[in-house]
């Protein structure tokens, strides 16, 4: 018996046609994705990572090739997938409480089989003080963590992270990533990080897929392994290894050939 | 003895809540400013009633022509007193509240009907945008025809007024919610019904009671111009009455009326605003 992964991209393209023509942006792509795997996907801007993530939550059909969660082609209804998005993109009408009860509301889900859940979750972030509050009065990292908890609440079993820490100040990034890192491997999640930095990739996942520039192909896959077992982000940081995982990664992101591209 | 009494006593009232010196000396500074713009308000509006009587009192103007304050007092006693100002205010707020209602709900349905189809918005666009830059008073006449001199011609023309600004409005504000907002709520599987009621509708409640503020004044203005084409009662009738009649005080004490009435309306609208953006800094 064959084991079915998670998550299984088989030779996806995906163009995006317009009155000027057509581009395409991602390229045969083929990636199997384990269950509780946490795999990072970094390229260079405008590579189609965002599309990739799309693709997997149903929000866009590829035009071949084919995309399959737990065996089946993806759709928004399922609500297997948690997606977090680059910004918070709180309501500013409902309270924090209202806001991470979302996902809940559309799904239909009963609110209180999932409340000391989502108790917990508040009080685990340090947020259970402001539950009533507006979003406008909480801070950029405190937004964050509202809106992990929104995605969490509905329990998904795959996270899709579309860069979630990029607009947050470097001390709130790396302590949310220890947070996210902890809390997702604990609960097992399969987990999809899309990033452009190269030491988070490395510092928070098992994998760390690269994507070339556009039209997107996977370029290069890295299996993260520390001698001293599996680390925190914290800890990763500061393990032999990390340096080195680094700058492979760095060699195959062809960043540096922006100025030569033309020749 | 006395006086410096009452002036620390008006001190503590204008720095109250203050909770170190320099923050109450701050408090009583911002509330001083306050102050004198509510005073300097007040004054200029008694200096203008003043300049009014006084310049017809002396015969600097003519009473006949522009009325005057004590004038405009008298006029209004005796109509508070057999109850006709009562009548005509009452008949065109009523007209009034009736057009801003049936404007607001049929108005904010039309723009969401525009907001679910992408293919009628389209359709409809032109005809939405020649209708928003006509003037709609020179329409007035023809309801007449087709409507008849009565209370439903009135409201025909406020509603023609208000209603396309409402429906111009409300669908720009769908049109500007964050797409972002959308995508987020369609990843937890939200249907068309649900992004709407869920980020749609609640995302553009600033900009509908803008489009309510407005609303009212439109209301109003259509009102009163149908009054002046077609009415027996309310005060635009009033005001064209008493200057066929050539009895202006009449025709100016329903200005006044008319003035106050606007302004009641006006805040009872922005009182909306402060009841349903409550999460707003």
């Amino acid at each position: 018996m064959t084991i079915i992964p998670k998550v299984q991209i088989e030779q996806v393209s995906i163009k995006y046609q317009t009155l000027d023509g057509e581009t395409n942006a991602l390229e045969n792509i083929c990636l199997a994705i384990g269950e509780g795997e946490f795999v990072s996907i970094v390229g260079p801007s405008g590579c189609g990572k965002s599309t990739l993530l799309s693709l997997i939550s149903g929000l866009l059909k590829p035009t071949a090739g084919r995309v399959l969660v737990d065996g089946k082609p993806p759709q928004t209804s399922s609500q297997k997938l948690g997606y977090m998005l680059q910004q918070d993109y709180l309501f500013e009408w409902r309270t924090v409480y209202k806001n991470i009860m979302l996902g809940l509301e559309i799904q239909g889900k009963d609110k209180h089989s999932v409340k000391n859940k989502v108790h917990n979750l508040l009080k685990q972030y340090g947020l259970w003080g402001f539950r009533h509050y507006y979003p406008h009065q909480l801070s950029g990292g405190m937004r964050q963590r509202v809106a992990l908890i929104r995605t969490l609440a509905v329990d998904p079993e795959i996270l899709l992270l579309d860069e979630p820490f990029a607009a947050l100040d470097y001390q709130t990034r790396l302590t949310l990533e220890e947070e996210v890192a902890t809390i997702l491997k604990r609960a097992n999640k399969t987990v999809i990080l899309v990033t452009h930095d190269i030491s988070e990739a490395v510092a928070m996942s098992d994998r760390v897929v690269v994507i070339s520039r556009r039209p997107g192909r996977v370029k290069a896959d890295f299996a993260i392994r520390y001698a001293a077992g599996r680390l925190s982000p914290f800890e990763t940081r500061k393990a032999p290894e990390f340096r080195d995982y680094f700058n492979r990664i760095w060699k195959e992101l062809d960043i540096h050939v922006e100025g030569t591209h033309a020749q | 003895m006395w006086k410096e009494h009452m002036r620390n006593k008006i001190n503590r009232h204008l720095s109250r809540g203050g909770i170190t010196p320099d923050h109450a000396y701050y408090l009583r500074q911002i509330r001083l400013k306050k102050l004198a713009v509510w005073a300097t308000q007040f004054i200029l509006l008694v200096t203008l009633i003043l300049l009014w009587e006084l310049g017809a009192n002396m015969r600097l103007i003519d009473p006949f022509i522009t009325s005057q304050p004590s004038a405009i007092y008298h006029t209004f006693w005796r109509m508070a007193k057999d109850g006709s100002i009562f009548l005509h205010t009452g008949i065109t707020v009523l007209e009034t509240t009736l057009s801003f209602i049936i404007g607001t709900i049929a108005g904010s349905l039309i723009a969401i009907f525009l907001w679910w189809s992408d293919f009628f918005s389209r359709v409809l666009d032109p005809y939405i945008v020649i209708l928003n830059s006509t003037p709609k008073i020179a329409l007035g006449p023809l309801f007449i025809v087709f409507l008849g001199d009565g209370i439903k011609s009135i409201i025909t023309m406020a509603l023609t007024i208000s209603i396309i600004v409402t429906i111009v409005m409300v669908y720009t504000g769908f049109k500007e919610v964050d797409p972002n907002k959308i995508k987020l709520i369609r990843t937890f599987g939200a249907n068309k019904l649900q992004i709407l009621e869920k980020v749609v509708l609640p995302a553009s409640v600033p900009t509908i009671i803008a489009a309510l503020k407005v609303n009212v004044g439109m209301s109003f203005v259509g009102v009163i111009v149908g009054e002046f084409l077609v009415a027996r009662a309310g005060l635009g009738y009033l005001i064209v009455y008493g200057q066929q009649v050539f009895q202006l005080h009449l025709a100016m004490t329903s200005v006044v009326v008319l003035i106050i009435t606007a302004a009641i309306l006006y805040q009872m609208v922005a009182c909306l605003e402060n009841r349903f953006l409550g999460w707003k800094e």
